[in-house]
């Protein structure tokens, strides 16, 4: 029987594109909001997992190590764990195991992001995540990359750009209300996302999400002692995670296949059969715009294609049907890649406690998934989260 | 009811200070192929989840994640990376088939270091930025081209702004470890070489050992001083390795025909990273063995362990973690390295493969190298140097210059 | 199924945000105080025996992929096994040098992300001779960024021979095939 572990507290620092504070700052503010959630002190906390992305950005090679101290790790066990973009959503489930295990009864979960460190512009350390042989002699971008997966998946359902670009409006409008977001725009319209300027096409500027500095922490505790913190008691229902091959050039981008398995992994622990039925809500990642309706189709909440029919039906809003990104996303918080565990999961935690305030969903959810995407279109981490 | 994990399969490549053949791809599959084989499973089908660990800048990628899965057959499966030493990725591989989700995992690390040009200063870039990479060196501004925002009216930086040009090799931090060791302890110098004497001897019976070499004590103190009192024979040299495990739980092992060796307790520890209040002790060993005898119900470490395999990356490293983890008594690990404790025929055999001083340092593999050598031992496939009737052994890492983070994996029959 | 609307009167999270916003001005004014350091981060990768194959043969002017008999691939860029059978690939099959677009992008910023006028065409071409979809990212010239389209057949246009160091940039870029051109 596996041990259940539950979510007792979060907490998440501003994101912005440039913060005065340090890596070790950011994660120190975030892990005491946390802490002060849950009414707990360093020495209750039994181990601490770090999900953190490209050591590149914070220039500090075993950045992990740099950390600890602000994640209130010094002297305990720690370990950090890294899978791209897809940390935000790992993270908490390497915490999961630390407590399913039965090796830890409290762990904490920190995310730490710091990618104004890197200059002249956090871009530059992307430019070593290509293959050295096949790819970098060729200089790309990171932007050519999701340009070319947007225009795959463009092409292969014959999506307008119209219904693509509603993302990013409705992601920036949820933003509003949320106090750490970077990019809330209460007035923002599709026209404004469709006038921005030309980045690579089909990706244009205002369908990318910002670099930004930022740290979340999440608390997770076995279900022995998790009556002493609240009555909500939200569980960690379901943990999944999938990877593909590096050969990126080898596989057809319109469907991410990966994010599908991992799905699957994460909904059959949660004993769910029909996701779209099922799940009230979810926290898809989005990049950019479009990556929200590609891994809508990839957590098999709606049909192939299906994705931006309903978005342009407003089923996605927050008073819709099935909300999506009712935290504003990264479009509308902000982008510190693994930081973002604030927006995915963090938010789960909040929304299924009833305290997300101006973003809440007025549904009554009981159950949310979270997702994460990373590496070069390979990595899929899913979490299931349900209130019990 | 607690399942048990056990390690199953094994399986490295050889260990070469070079490898030009091989790109990092083939020799993580090498690897993985040995250890798959050896435990008699199909990783497309009977694996259940991987763990490589890695770090970027030893790998020189941004994000090392993603060249993985293809190499360990993880393609479309649950894969991740752990930035942490091998034993590290055993400890969650332990943890993750002791949620009951997960029956058979592997594991993998390996050390591709040939590949860095100027490793030194990506060490250097390990420590913290505002205080320690300062005082290892200055920092001549030059040229950013390329940049398209930086200008001649850009500021300039407030620290580290001398002209010279001259970095010290992050290494001095073992020099002054090496150092508050010896005054503390009273070992002496020629105590630690006699830890290089013994090591790099015990490389001989070790197949895939590079460094063997049968030199003496008066050889290494006549060595020149690298950072005072460590000297050039104190350090071990880097290689290249690759190794990869695969652990079962008690369930799926009854369906294969393996022999087990159990993973019965496993445990890590960081000290604070600040330089100005790191004890200069291996506290973090300390801390990892309580976790790791508490799980492996081990009251009397120095009765119940058989054989040992502790991290000695530097000479004096054995010796500070003997201590460290109460196989010891505090600054009596010099004794029992005199009184021949420490030897293939001694009480508790240490470093039988040679350790990292006759082997290589394989960084994030390192771990697993230790496990390695405990399991072969416990297989009793050790050859020549085979310890006798040994139950119960231990392996211990350290994450090398400049952190204070290390892990410890018990293993029994 | 819609369930019951209602309304939760509870606190707002996050309660407060932490954190201090600064901006690049802050630095160029030396308004705050920060540290500055460039690593040396050099390496050296070993190419291992099937990238150095393929960048031998692209010197030589030809694309060259692997064989997997098992599930019957034709790889490319080439490799030494097959990531889903997990066993040593077989064979080496020298490949056309003429593809299919299988996607594209037009890019106005150039590799250090600065704002271009005339656009680069990028994108991942699917060798003829390999097995569908395998194939490799390269740039595409000779033609207008409105004539590209996603299942245009191309062709390399390579370097001369002296030119060619034995890289990917032996081939310069892809360019239509025109009728009757193999």
């Amino acid at each position: 029987m596996m041990r259940k572990v539950a979510v007792i507290g979060a907490g998440m620092t501003l994101f912005r594109r440039r913060l005065l504070e340090t890596g070790k700052e950011l994660s120190f503010l975030a892990t005491k909001m946390a802490m002060e959630d849950c009414e707990l002190e360093k020495k209750d906390i039994d181990m601490v997992v770090m999900g953190s992305a490209p050591d590149a950005f914070d220039g500090i090679h075993m950045k992990g190590e740099n950390l600890l101290d602000g994640a209130a790790a010094t002297n305990k066990p720690y370990v950090r764990v890294f899978n791209g973009g897809g940390t935000g959503v790992f993270a908490p489930i390497a915490g999961w195991w630390h407590v399913a295990s039965g090796v830890a009864d409290i762990c904490l979960v920190v995310c730490e992001e710091k990618m104004s460190s890197c200059f002249p512009h956090p871009q530059t350390a992307f430019q070593h995540i290509w293959d050295p042989i096949i790819d970098r002699p060729l200089h790309p971008n990171l932007v050519w990359l999701f340009a070319m997966e947007m225009n795959r998946y463009m092409t292969v359902y014959n999506i307008k750009k119209e219904d693509i670009a509603r993302v990013a409006v409705k992601n920036k409008r949820n933003a509003v209300g949320h106090p750490c977001a970077q990019l809330p725009d209460e007035k923002i319209t599709i026209d404004d996302v469709l006038n921005s300027e030309v980045m690579a096409w089909p990706v244009q500027r205002l369908d990318i999400s910002p670099p930004s500095d930022g740290a979340s922490a999440l608390i997770l505790c076995s279900e022995e002692k998790v009556k002493q913190f609240s009555q909500d008691q939200i569980w960690i229902d379901g943990v999944g995670w999938n990877i593909d091959s590096t050969m990126w050039t080898n596989r057809d981008l319109y469907f991410p296949r990966y994010v599908a398995n991992a799905a699957k992994m994460a909904y059959k622990m949660a004993r769910i059969q029909d996701p779209r039925e099922e799940i009230d809500f979810a926290e898809p990642y989005d990049p950019f715009d479009y990556k929200e309706l590609h891994h809508m189709e990839g957590l098999l909440l709606c049909d192939k294609g299906e994705a931006p029919i309903l978005t342009r039906e407003g089923v996605t809003q927050r008073d819709g049907d099935l909300p999506i990104c009712p935290s504003g996303g990264l479009l509308g918080v902000g982008n510190p890649i693994a930081a973002t565990m604030g927006q995915k999961v963090c938010e789960l935690y909040w929304q299924l406690s009833g305290n997300a305030g101006k973003r809440q969903i007025p549904t009554d959810p009981q159950v949310g998934v979270g997702q994460a995407w990373g590496d070069i279109m390979q990595m899929g981490t899913v979490i299931v989260l349900r209130r019990g | 009811m607690t399942r048990k994990v056990a390690v199953i399969g094994i399986g490295h490549t050889n260990f070469n200070s070079m490898t030009p053949d091989v790109s990092w791809k083939e020799f993580m599959f090498e690897a993985c192929q040995k250890a798959y084989m050896d435990a008699g499973i199909n990783p497309r089908e009977d694996i259940d989840s991987f763990i490589t660990c890695a770090e970027d800048y030893y790998e020189g990628f941004s994000i090392f994640d993603e060249f993985v899965p293809d190499q360990i057959g993880a393609v479309l499966r649950p894969c991740c990376t752990v930035c942490g030493d091998g034993l590290y990725g055993l400890g969650n591989a332990y943890m993750q088939i002791m949620t009951g989700q997960f029956d058979i995992v592997a594991v993998e690390a390996h050390s591709k270091i040939s590949d860095i040009l100027t490793f030194g200063d990506i060490v250097l870039h390990a420590y913290d930025p505002l205080f320690e990479k300062p005082i290892a060196g200055s920092v001549e501004r030059q040229k950013y081209i390329g940049s398209p925002s930086y200008n001649k009216e850009s500021p300039k930086p407030l620290v580290g702004k001398t002209k010279e040009k001259g970095r010290i090799h992050p290494y001095f931090l073992a020099g002054l470890e090496m150092q508050h060791y010896l005054a503390k302890t009273g070992t002496t110098e020629e105590q630690c070489a006699m830890i290089v004497v013994k090591n790099k001897k015990n490389a001989f019976n070790n197949p895939y050992a590079k460094y063997e070499a049968n030199i003496s004590v008066e050889d290494i103190m006549e060595s020149e001083y690298l950072f005072k009192p460590v000297k050039k024979l104190d350090v071990s040299p880097n290689v290249d390795g690759a190794i990869s495990f695969v652990l079962a739980s008690d369930e799926a092992i009854q369906k294969l025909d393996v022999e087990p060796i159990w993973f019965k307790g496993f445990g890590w520890s960081s000290e604070s990273p600040w330089l100005s209040s790191k004890s200069m002790d291996a506290n973090y060993a300390t801390m990892a063995s309580n976790m790791a005898y508490k799980m492996a119900d081990i009251k009397n470490p120095k009765k119940e362990i058989d054989i040992a395999e502790i991290d000695d990356r530097f000479s004096y490293k054995e010796l500070q973690h003997l201590e460290a983890l109460g196989l010891a008594n505090e600054g009596e690990a010099a004794k029992l390295l005199e009184n021949g404790s420490l030897d293939l025929k001694g009480s508790l055999p240490t470093n039988t493969s040679g350790g990292s001083l006759g082997i290589g340092n394989c960084f994030e593999a390192t771990g697993l190298q230790k496990a390695l050598e405990i399991i072969i031992q416990l297989r009793g496939h050790a050859g020549k140097r085979q310890v006798s009737d040994a139950e119960t052994g231990i392996a211990q890492s350290w994450r090398g210059i400049p952190t204070r983070s290390g892990a410890v994996g018990i293993f029994g029959r | 199924m819609k369930l019951e609307v209602m309304t939760i009167k509870k606190e707002a999270y996050p309660k407060y945000a932490p954190g201090t916003h600064v901006s690049n001005k802050d630095i160029i004014n030396n308004n705050i105080t920060y540290s500055w350091w460039e690593p040396e981060v050099q390496y050296s990768w070993s190419l291992g025996p099937a990238y150095s194959r393929f960048l031998q043969e692209l010197k030589k002017g030809r694309i060259i992929g692997r064989t997997c008999k098992k599930c019957n691939r034709v790889i490319v860029p080439p490799r030494m096994f097959c990531e889903y059978c997990y066993k040593p690939t077989d064979d080496w099959i020298y490949l056309k040098d003429t593809g299919t677009i299988e996607t594209y992008s037009i890019s106005y910023l150039d590799p250090n992300a600065k704002r271009i006028k005339d656009p680069i065409l990028i994108g991942v071409i699917s060798i003829d001779g390999a097995s569908p979809q395998h194939g490799f990212m390269h740039y595409f010239n000779e033609m207008k960024s409105e004539e590209i389209y996603i299942g245009m057949k191309v062709k390399a246009m390579w370097k001369p021979e002296n030119e060619r160091t034995g890289s990917i940039t032996d081939i310069k870029y892809f360019k239509p095939l025109k009728g009757g051109e193999r």
